[in-house]
């Protein structure tokens, strides 16, 4: 009996997780995958008719705003790693006993709310705030100089909120790198750049890998930032998907354009995961 | 580390590790700037609804913090919210770390799978697709599906918090009760659990951090409840009341109190 129980016990213990998984997760990305293939509307509902030609259509429709959000999140990702890596750097190796201060320090915006996070900076950038409004009155801007609404408010905002999930990841992997490793490399006479070039950085590569998963899905599909900071000329794939389902209720679009993010996002993973080799995607994304 | 340290201690080395060191505070502070904004405009004195440039000190907002109805009521829904979403998520999740960091068994493989799944898909495309399963089983959308839907996306992050400490768990301790005579129970409740606790206390933590900052995925599943993240960006066109940079600095406050105290408490038992 007891060795019956034994030999159940990890079903049993792994049951409510994997149902609850496999039933709000697997489930309801299945049906989004089925309302993309219906015709209808609210009023009339909607029937099946695995219309598969929505899939072009709405890229036909949205390929501005799709193209965007990857070229913003891509460039917000590029500009985190090489904001990040310094810092990581640093912090993994020079802070000595104060590590934890400047994590804790870097951790601090996660107090406050993200929405909140994001007006903030746009009270901050705003035409007649703080900081442009002193300056235009002291003649060092010209009148008509906006940042709100414009790209590099969208950038700077995705780069502002997803920053430190690009630096604890890549910390983590350089705070693993044995000190001796470097000294090693230095007593066969690699200089210190050939020492970082050759050991340190290929070391802290899982860290970057991780860090780039968990801010190029965020920022590419984010919807806040374009909301908050962007105006209408930034529109991202994220506020299209949003306005379909939520105010013009045209699930089959919304549904077919969610997908074709996830499938997109997805594919990119994985050829960057072929790349690095899938162990360490798993790794990665297990810690 | 001192080693290399010396080692690397020409002059060049110092100034590029006092550039760095620099750099560093730069970014702290870009990253600190938009708190000490919020804090600052919670006791701007403002006359118009815009609050976007300072016109004074006051405390007002302070003394009428609870004065807008909808904006404490969806403050009140996503501290219940959380609340229910943590305990839900640290059980659940506790359970499948514990299974996936301990055992060998079917279906171990595609549990780990979902779980990558689940924390690589887009906020977005999960609140989406919960959207779509809602309105296609006709659920009424409130308080519940958001628990739901906070559940799934914190799910993922408690379980790898705690399977990690699991998988670090000297097996030979829970062998050592058993064979002192502790039943399964009693081993769990004595032994394996306070051993994992740091990691559950971790996930839990995360997960409450998690739901009470929501937006995307609750925007999709709220129906006609409001949470406190959609209410602040429900108000933006209107104008942000400083009620919510008031809040907004309490809970701050808060969380960084709590968690200094959590870092002491802990060096000290270290």
């Amino acid at each position: 009996m007891r060795r019956v129980r034994a030999a159940l016990a990890p079903y049993l213990l792994a049951l409510p997780g994997g149902l609850w998984l496999a039933v709000f997760l697997v489930v309801p990305i299945a049906t989004m995958a089925s309302v993309a293939l219906q015709t209808g509307n609210l009023m009339d509902g909607f029937s099946q008719t695995f219309n598969i030609a929505i899939f072009g259509e709405v890229f036909a429709q949205y390929h501005t705003q799709f193209l965007r959000s990857i070229v913003y999140g891509g460039i917000a990702t590029v500009i985190m790693l090489v904001v990040a890596y310094p810092m990581a750097y640093w912090i993994a190796f020079k802070a000595g006993r104060r590590k934890s201060v400047y994590l804790f320090l870097i951790l601090l915006p996660f107090f406050v709310s993200f929405v909140l996070r994001t007006i903030s900076w746009g009270f901050l950038l705003a035409d007649d705030g703080i900081v442009l409004a002193p300056l235009r009155d002291l003649g060092l801007i010209p009148d008509d100089f906006h940042i709100l609404a414009t790209t590099t408010a969208v950038i700077g905002g995705l780069v502002y909120n997803f920053l430190p999930f690009m630096v604890l990841p890549i910390y983590v992997a350089l705070e693993r790198v044995d000190p001796r490793v470097i000294e090693a490399a230095q007593d066969l006479y690699a200089g210190r750049f050939q020492a970082f070039v050759r050991v340190v950085l290929p070391l802290s590569l899982p860290g970057v890998f991780a860090g780039v998963l968990m801010t190029f899905i965020p920022a590419t599909s984010d919807p806040v930032n374009a909301q908050i900071l962007g105006g209408t000329s930034n529109t991202m794939i994220g506020n299209i998907i949003y306005t379909e389902y939520l105010v013009n209720n045209d699930y089959p679009a919304a549904s077919a354009l969610s997908f074709m993010l996830m499938a997109v996002l997805l594919i990119g993973i994985f050829v960057y995961a072929r790349a690095l080799g899938t162990e360490n995607v798993m790794e990665a994304a297990a810690r | 580390m001192t080693t290399v340290a010396r080692k690397a201690g020409t002059g060049r080395g110092r100034l590029g590790d006092r550039l760095l060191h620099a750099y560093t505070w730069l970014i702290i502070v870009w990253l600190s700037t938009p708190i000490a904004v919020m804090i600052l405009f919670g006791f701007n004195d403002r006359k118009s609804r815009s609050n976007t440039s300072w016109q004074g000190f006051t405390l007002e907002w302070y003394r009428r913090l609870f004065e807008i109805d909808g904006l404490t009521q969806a403050l009140i829904n996503s501290l219940l919210i959380a609340v229910a979403a943590t305990v839900l998520t640290t059980v659940i999740g506790t359970l499948l770390g514990l299974a996936l960091g301990r055992y060998r068994f079917r279906g171990r493989g595609i549990s780990n799978f979902l779980i990558f799944t689940a924390i690589s898909t887009p906020e977005l495309v999960m609140g989406a697709s919960l959207l779509s399963l809602f309105v296609s089983g006709n659920l009424q959308r409130g308080h519940a599906t958001i628990v739901i839907a906070h559940v799934l996306f914190a799910l993922a992050f408690v379980t790898v918090t705690v399977r990690a400490r699991v998988v670090g768990l000297d097996p030979s301790l829970e062998e050592a009760a058993r064979d002192l005579g502790a039943s399964t129970w009693d081993t769990f409740r004595l032994v394996t659990l306070p051993a994992i606790m740091p990691g559950v206390v971790a996930g839990g933590l995360l997960a409450f951090a998690l739901s009470i900052d929501d937006y995307v995925v609750t925007s999709f599943v709220n129906g006609s409840t409001s949470t406190f993240p959609l209410w602040i960006v429900g108000s933006v066109k209107v104008g942000i009341p400083p009620q919510v940079n008031v809040m907004g600095t309490l809970i701050f406050a808060l969380g960084a109190a709590l968690a200094i105290v959590n870092a002491v408490a802990s060096r000290r038992k270290a």
